[in-house]
């Protein structure tokens, strides 16, 4: 029998010590993908979601005083007007593309169909801010010329055009907005989670058709380099005094203003995912020790086991290096073969899992999902299972060393 | 083989032991030789150092004109691949391996060719060629000891070592064994038994007595 041979018969030969052993090795292994997986899951999946939508948009509507203020009664009413919007270019570096939008639920009609939809009075860089996405053969968004000449037409969210449109396509075909007619030059594809969707049309046709004294709903903007909470949290301060000082009210009324800052948001969420991949590390970690500290007992059991078998090869004549080399071997094989079932398991299983999460996502592209592609990276597995091979090594080899140097008269006493 | 002035001790919670003193004496080729002496004589550790398989605290063994305990562990285990057989008393069969394999294992470690045909060669002189893929498991004891003496003997060795390799066995397997041992010795093995059988012992040409790890007295010539 040559050394492959004899070592795979001792294996059969011990056939249930062999299965607990590797299946120390195969859970491991299987519960570290398995966790990473979930963890990056989770990870993409939010990631995703954010991905979705602009992560640095910052939008205020303003509201009602609740405060008196240098002679002026609270209970007033705030509108936004192009002041502000030049104020808070002004005044904060930090933002970028200001813009005023007006917004108005309106009844869009197309042939037969009718809803009720948000129609948004959008500047160019709305698109920007807001992330809007144009498939190919989709159209665009509102640009200059259009601005500049006010013209009818008009941006449907895809929602929009599946209720009004069905399977036709939208595009060059002109719908009723009110009593107007808008032709439709784009479709916006991003997924949007709430309400029946919008429908945007460009800002100077917004005002001249439904808001002749320039006043707007709102005023939304890009915000760079606030990585952090602080550095939100300053910003959000910075802009409401600034606001407050142009419309004159006073700055501590939490009335006045509603702020919305999705960069805050983002930040704070990538936090908790900081946190939670930390987390998810960490208990990965203590597995893989749990996984080495179950092969090393195991192997120091077996090769303990085997002292006996180890004084009576040295008794014929085996050398020390001979037996010690079979003993490494036989780690090696155990540990890297039920390793690479682990791996296969985790890897199955997660590979399945993302399969069905794409499936489901292919039979709703507008549907969100905080779990995404629960894969991990093959490098980081085959690390873990190179560790735990090692490991397996190391546990067979310290008590193999021990036991080939007992005296074989020695080995051959125990039972 | 010559014996060289071996003592052997151990240390225990009560102080030094001392098991074998000065032993002294010396074999020629081809010869047997019985170790007798009653229970913790010192009788089987005087083997085991003779094989190699322990060591001693004094003096040495010379083995075909090599110090044995002058050389490092590997090279004691290829003097004992080559030149040695040891017949245990518990037989000491490796249990994972069938009667084949366990007799195979000595040639594949001595690097001989053709282990399994000679293997099975063995087997068959030892009367075991119906028994050749039993695991020791199986065997009777008398068929286990026939095994370990033909996995002893299958490398040709120069010198059969066996200790108490009767003392498991009733009497007819006792004759049995025997007779495989004596016609190994008559075929030019050297051979070395440790008893305390007496009928064993008488069927050696040589016999030593040792009592409390000296050596009483020395029987016959050689």
């Amino acid at each position: 029998m040559n050394v492959l041979q004899e070592i795979l018969a001792g294996l059969k030969h011990n056939l249930l010590r062999t299965i607990l052993t590797g299946l120390s090795v195969s859970w491991g292994i299987f519960i570290l993908i398995v966790l990473l997986g979930a963890g990056n899951g989770l990870k993409n999946g939010v990631t995703s979601n954010f991905s979705e939508r602009a992560t640095n948009t910052v939008q205020m509507w303003p509201g009602q005083t609740s405060m008196p203020y240098k002679g002026l009664k609270s209970g007033r009413n705030l509108q936004f007007s192009e002041k502000q919007v030049a104020a808070v270019h002004d005044n904060l570096t930090e933002s970028s593309g200001e813009t005023g939008i007006i917004e108005k639920q309106s009844t869009i009609t197309y042939k037969n169909e009718y809803g009720s939809y948000n129609l948004v009075g959008a500047n160019p860089q709305y698109e920007k801010i807001f992330n809007l996405k144009f498939l190919e053969n989709d159209g665009r968004f509102i640009n200059k010329l259009d601005l500049d000449a006010s013209k009818k037409v008009i941006i449907l969210d895809k929602k929009i055009t599946e209720v009004l449109f069905k399977k036709e396509s939208a595009l060059g075909k002109y719908v009723q907005v009110g009593d107007i007619m808008f032709k439709v030059i784009g479709v916006n594809s991003t997924k949007e989670r709430w309400g029946n969707g919008n429908a945007y049309i460009p800002f100077t046709t917004a005002q001249l058709i439904y808001n002749p004294d320039r006043k707007f709903h709102s005023i939304a903007m890009t915000v760079n380099g606030l990585e952090t909470n602080e550095a939100n949290e300053a910003f959000n301060e910075k802009l409401k005094g600034s606001i407050a000082q142009s419309l004159s009210y006073d700055p501590k009324d939490t009335q006045a203003l509603h702020l919305w800052n999705a960069q805050r948001d983002y930040v704070e969420t990538m936090k908790i995912f900081g946190g939670i991949t930390i987390f998810v590390s960490i208990i990965g970690i203590f597995t893989l020790i749990a996984g080495i500290v179950g092969v090393s007992n195991i192997m120091l059991v077996s090769v303990k086991e085997r002292t006996r078998e180890i004084g009576i090869r040295k008794a014929i004549g085996a050398p020390p290096a001979s037996i010690l080399r079979s003993i490494i071997i036989e780690s090696i094989l155990i540990t890297a073969v039920f390793g690479y079932i682990g791996m296969v398991f985790g890897i199955g299983l997660t590979e399945m899992v993302n399969f069905f999460l794409e499936q489901s996502a292919a039979g709703n592209p507008e549907g969100m999902s905080v779990f995404k592609n629960p894969t991990v990276s093959l490098s980081y597995v085959l690390v873990s299972t190179s560790i735990l091979i090692l490991s397996g090594v190391v546990a067979g080899y310290m008590p193999a060393r021990r036991a080939v140097r007992i005296k074989p008269i020695e080995a051959m006493r125990e039972e | 083989m010559v014996v060289s002035h071996l003592s052997k001790s151990v240390q225990d919670a009560s102080g030094t032991l001392h098991i074998l003193r000065d032993i002294d004496f010396h074999l020629a080729p081809q010869q047997s030789l019985a170790i007798v002496g009653a229970s913790g004589s010192g009788k089987s550790t005087l083997l085991s150092i003779m094989a190699g398989l322990d060591t001693p605290t004094q003096g040495t063994v010379w083995l075909g004109g090599v110090d044995m305990f002058a050389m490092d562990e590997d090279a004691r285990a290829a003097v004992r691949a080559r030149q040695v057989g040891f017949v245990f008393q518990s037989f000491q069969l490796l249990g994972n391996m069938t009667a084949l394999e366990n007799v195979m294992l000595p040639l594949e470690l001595a690097g001989l060719p053709n282990p399994r045909a000679a293997a099975k060669d063995m087997l068959v002189r030892v009367g075991l060629g119906e028994r050749l893929s039993h695991y020791p498991k199986v065997l009777s004891g008398g068929e286990q000891q026939r095994v370990a003496l033909a996995r002893a003997f299958v490398v040709k060795p120069a010198l059969l070592l066996a200790d108490e390799p009767t003392g498991a066995l009733d009497s007819h397997t006792t004759v049995e064994v025997m007779k495989v041992l004596k016609e190994l010795n008559d075929n030019g093995l050297t051979t070395i038994i440790v008893t305390h059988e007496k009928s064993v012992a008488e069927e050696t040409r040589k016999i030593i007595h040792i009592k409390d790890g000296l050596i009483e007295s020395i029987e016959g010539k050689g």
